[in-house]
C-alpha cells in the first residue's frame, strides 16, 4: 500500500531531524501504548468509524496470544483494504470477497499458523457469499472478522446486503425497499446451520463494554482455531458514520436503536 | 531416474505436478479436464497433499493465490468456461507477482460451446486473459509427453520468474493415451521464495497484494513487470521446426494442429511438395524473431488452427508482409484434416 511505503520514507527523514534534536528531560510513566502488533502508521479511518477499534482489538488479542508471527491477515476489498499497513504480521489482499478461499489455500499449506480474515459486509455477504458459505460448511479452520457497517463505505456508500429497511443509501434514495430490495441478511444466523462452523458470535462496539466482549469474542475464535475446532467467525456491529451521514454519537446510538434489534448480540451458536 | 509407462495427457499433468513437488491442487469439475482433478484426488490423498474440490472456479483460483502466497507450488485446471472464471483470479496472481500453474484443456467455445477439443482460447491465454497490463507464461504442448515435460517447465519458469504459468492443452491432448517417459527434470536451483507469508522469523512483515495506490506506485510496478516480460521474452522462446530448411511453404500450427500438420507434412513430401511445419512451444512469448527468418526465405505461410483464426495474427504481426499469409481454421470441435491442409498448401503455391 501508499501510506505503508511513504511512511518509509517519512522514516528515513525523521530519522537524520531526530539526531539533531536535544534528548527528553521529563520522565513518564507509560500506561497505555500501541499494540506490538500494530505499526506506527496512524489510523485514517473517517471520525467515528469503527475499523480502527476492531484492528486495535484485534492487535491485542494477538499480542495476548503471542502469536504475531504465526498470523496471516488477509485485508479485504473496502475500508479495511488499509490495514495492510497497519498490522505488523504477514498480510495478503485477496480480490473483492474471495478471502475465505485465500485463506482457505494459505491455511491448508501451513496448518500451524492462525489465518484472519477481516471482511465487511458487501465484500462478505454479496460478492463473497459463496466463498465464505463453503468455507465455513468446510469447516476450514480459519476465523472471519466480519465488521458489519450496513453500507459500502469506501465506494461511496451504497446498499449493503446488512443495510437495513428503510435505511438510505447513495443506491436506495427513498431507503431500503424490501420489495425491491430484499432483506438485511444476517450472516450469523444463516451460518449456524452448518456443521463446519463451531463458534459463530456478534458484538459492537458502541461501549467499553462492548469492545470488551468483542476483545473476548475475537480470543474466543482465534483461540478455537488454535486448538483446530473449525470455522470460527465474529460478527461486529460498527459504524460508518460518514455514509450514514450522522456525527459520531449518532452513529453509535442508531447502532443501539436500529441494528442491534435485528441483528441480536452474543453467541448466535457456541463451541 | 525414468520409467515408461502408457497414459493420459490429463494424468500426465498431474503426474508431472507431483514429481515438481506441487502439493495443494484446487480443481472444479468441467469436462474434458475431468480425469486431471480425480488423478489429483487420488495421487494428493496418497502423496499427502491437499486436494479440494472447490465450490467454484473462483475459489479455486483463489486457493491458489492463497497457497502461493504462502509459498507453495500449486496448480489448478480447467477448461474455457471455468478459465474464463478464473481470470480474476489470475490477474491478481500476475499482480500479486505469485507463481502457480494453471491448466486449460480447451473446448469448442463461445459460451458453454461443446466438450470437443478446440484451441479457442488462443487469444484469452496470449493477452494476459483478465483485466490489467500483464502476461502470462503460455506453453502448448502437443503429445502426452509434452504434457509431462512441459508442466514440470510451466512450475519451473513460474517460480523463475514469479509469475502464472498456463498450459494450454485441448481436449484431445487431455483424453488420448501415449507411451510417457517419466523423469525428473534438472532445472537449475531457484532461489528461496523469501517474499511468501508465513514463518515469520526476526524479519520484517511480508505483504502479498495487487493494489498499489500512491502517485506513481502502480506506474512503477507495471514497468517492473515488463522488465520481468522483457527477460521472459528474450530466455524462453520455444519452438520446433520440421523439414523448414529447404520449404517454399511453412506450416504453422501449435497443439493438436500441428500433429495434424506433421501428418501433412510426410504426405506432402512424399509427393514432392516442398513443406515444413514450425510449431510454436511457446505461445506467450510468441516465437516472432525465428518466424521472421523464414517469412523471408518461404513462399507463403499457412497457418492451421482449431479454431476462426487466433495464432494467425501473432504470425502477421511477426511477418510484417514479407510473405503472404493464408489460413485454415476448424472452430467448434472440428479437427482439420490433412487433406484439406495439403490441399491449402498447393492454393498457395
Amino acid at each position: 500500500m501508499g501510506w505503508r511505503y511513504m511512511a518509509e520514507i517519512k522514516k528515513k527523514l525523521s530519522a537524520k531531524k531526530e539526531t539533531s534534536m536535544p534528548p527528553s528531560t521529563q520522565t513518564h510513566k507509560r500506561t497505555f501504548q500501541r499494540p506490538k502488533s500494530l505499526t506506527d502508521i496512524p489510523f485514517r479511518y473517517c471520525p467515528g468509524c469503527g475499523h480502527g477499534i476492531v484492528a486495535r482489538v484485534l492487535a491485542e488479542v494477538v499480542d495476548e496470544l503471542g502469536i504475531r508471527e504465526k498470523t496471516i491477515g488477509l485485508a479485504p476489498v473496502g475500508c479495511a483494504i488499509w490495514l495492510e499497513d497497519h498490522f505488523e504480521w504477514d498480510m495478503v489482499g485477496p480480490a473483492h470477497g474471495r478471502g475465505p478461499a485465500v485463506a482457505t489455500g494459505i491455511k491448508r499449506v501451513l496448518p500451524d499458523h492462525v489465518v484472519l480474515s477481516y471482511q465487511g459486509d458487501g465484500d462478505l455477504a454479496a460478492i463473497g457469499t459463496a466463498e465464505m458459505i463453503h468455507a465455513a460448511n468446510r469447516g476450514e479452520n480459519i476465523t472471519v472478522i466480519f465488521v458489519n457497517n450496513a453500507v459500502y463505505g469506501m465506494t461511496q456508500g451504497q446498499m449493503a446486503p446488512t443495510s437495513m429497511i428503510g435505511q438510505e443509501t447513495t443506491t436506495t434514495p427513498g431507503g431500503r425497499d424490501a420489495k425491491r430490495d430484499g432483506f438485511p441478511l444476517r450472516v450469523c444466523e444463516l451460518l449456524s446451520s452448518l456443521e463446519g462452523a463451531v463458534y459463530l458470535t456478534r458484538t459492537t462496539i458502541t461501549s467499553p463494554k462492548h469492545v470488551r466482549a468483542t476483545k473476548r469474542a475475537i480470543r474466543k475464535a482465534i483461540e478455537l482455531q488454535m486448538q483446530g475446532a473449525g470455522f470460527t467467525l465474529v460478527e461486529v456491529l460498527s459504524t460508518c458514520p460518514t455514509n450514514w451521514r450522522m456525527n459520531p454519537l449518532q452513529a453509535m446510538e442508531w447502532i443501539e436503536k436500529e441494528m442491534v434489534s435485528y441483528y441480536p448480540l452474543g453467541e448466535i451458536k457456541g463451541a | 531416474m525414468s520409467e515408461k509407462i502408457l497414459m493420459k495427457g490429463n494424468e500426465a499433468v498431474g503426474e508431472a505436478a507431483i514429481y515438481v513437488g506441487c502439493r495443494h491442487y484446487f480443481g472444479y469439475p468441467i469436462t474434458p479436464q475431468n480425469e486431471l482433478t480425480a488423478y489429483m484426488a487420488r495421487r494428493m490423498n496418497e502423496v499427502g497433499g491437499t486436494f479440494i474440490q472447490s465450490e467454484s472456479e473462483i475459489a479455486a483460483i483463489s486457493m491458489v493465490f492463497g497457497a502461493a502466497s504462502a509459498g507453495a507450488r500449486t496448480m489448478t485446471s480447467s477448461s474455457g468456461p471455468g478459465i474464463s472464471l478464473k481470470q480474476e483470479g489470475i490477474s491478481y496472481i500476475a499482480g500479486a507477482q505469485l507463481p502457480c500453474v494453471i491448466v486449460n484443456v480447451m473446448r469448442g467455445g463461445p459460451g458453454l460451446g461443446n466438450i470437443s477439443a478446440a484451441q479457442s482460447d488462443y487469444f484469452q491465454a496470449t493477452r494476459g486473459g483478465g483485466h490489467g497490463d500483464y502476461y502470462t507464461l503460455v506453453l502448448a504442448p502437443y503429445n502426452v509427453q509434452e504434457m509431462f515435460d512441459l508442466t514440470l517447465l510451466a512450475f519451473h519458469m513460474a517460480d523463475q520468474y514469479r509469475m502464472p504459468a498456463l498450459l494450454l492443452a485441448d481436449g484431445i491432448l487431455g483424453q488420448m493415451r501415449e507411451p510417457l517417459i517419466l523423469h525428473r527434470p534438472d532445472f537449475p536451483p531457484l532461489p528461496p521464495k523469501t517474499w511468501a507469508v508465513g514463518r515469520m522469523k526476526d524479519r520484517p512483515m511480508n505483504l502479498i497484494s495487487s493494489i498499489r495506490l500512491g502517485e506513481g506506485r502502480l506506474e512503477a510496478h507495471n514497468h517492473d513487470l515488463q522488465r520481468i516480460y522483457d527477460e521472459v521474452r528474450k530466455n524462453e522462446v520455444r519452438f520446433e521446426e520440421t523439414h523448414t530448411e529447404d520449404a517454399e511453404v511453412l506450416l504453422v500450427a501449435f497443439g493438436t494442429s500441428a500433429r495434424v500438420c506433421l501428418g501433412a507434412v510426410t504426405e506432402g513430401r512424399a509427393q514432392g511438395l516442398r513443406i515444413g511445419l514450425f510449431r510454436p512451444i511457446t505461445l506467450w512469448p510468441f516465437p516472432s524473431e525465428a518466424l521472421v527468418r523464414h517469412a523471408e526465405k518461404v513462399r507463403s505461410i499457412l497457418v492451421v488452427e482449431m479454431n476462426m483464426g487466433q495464432m494467425v495474427e501473432d504470425v502477421r504481426l511477426a511477418v510484417e508482409g514479407r510473405c503472404p499469409i493464408h489460413f485454415h481454421g476448424r472452430p467448434g470441435g472440428g479437427l482439420p484434416t490433412t487433406r484439406e491442409v495439403l490441399e491449402k498448401v498447393r492454393e498457395g503455391l
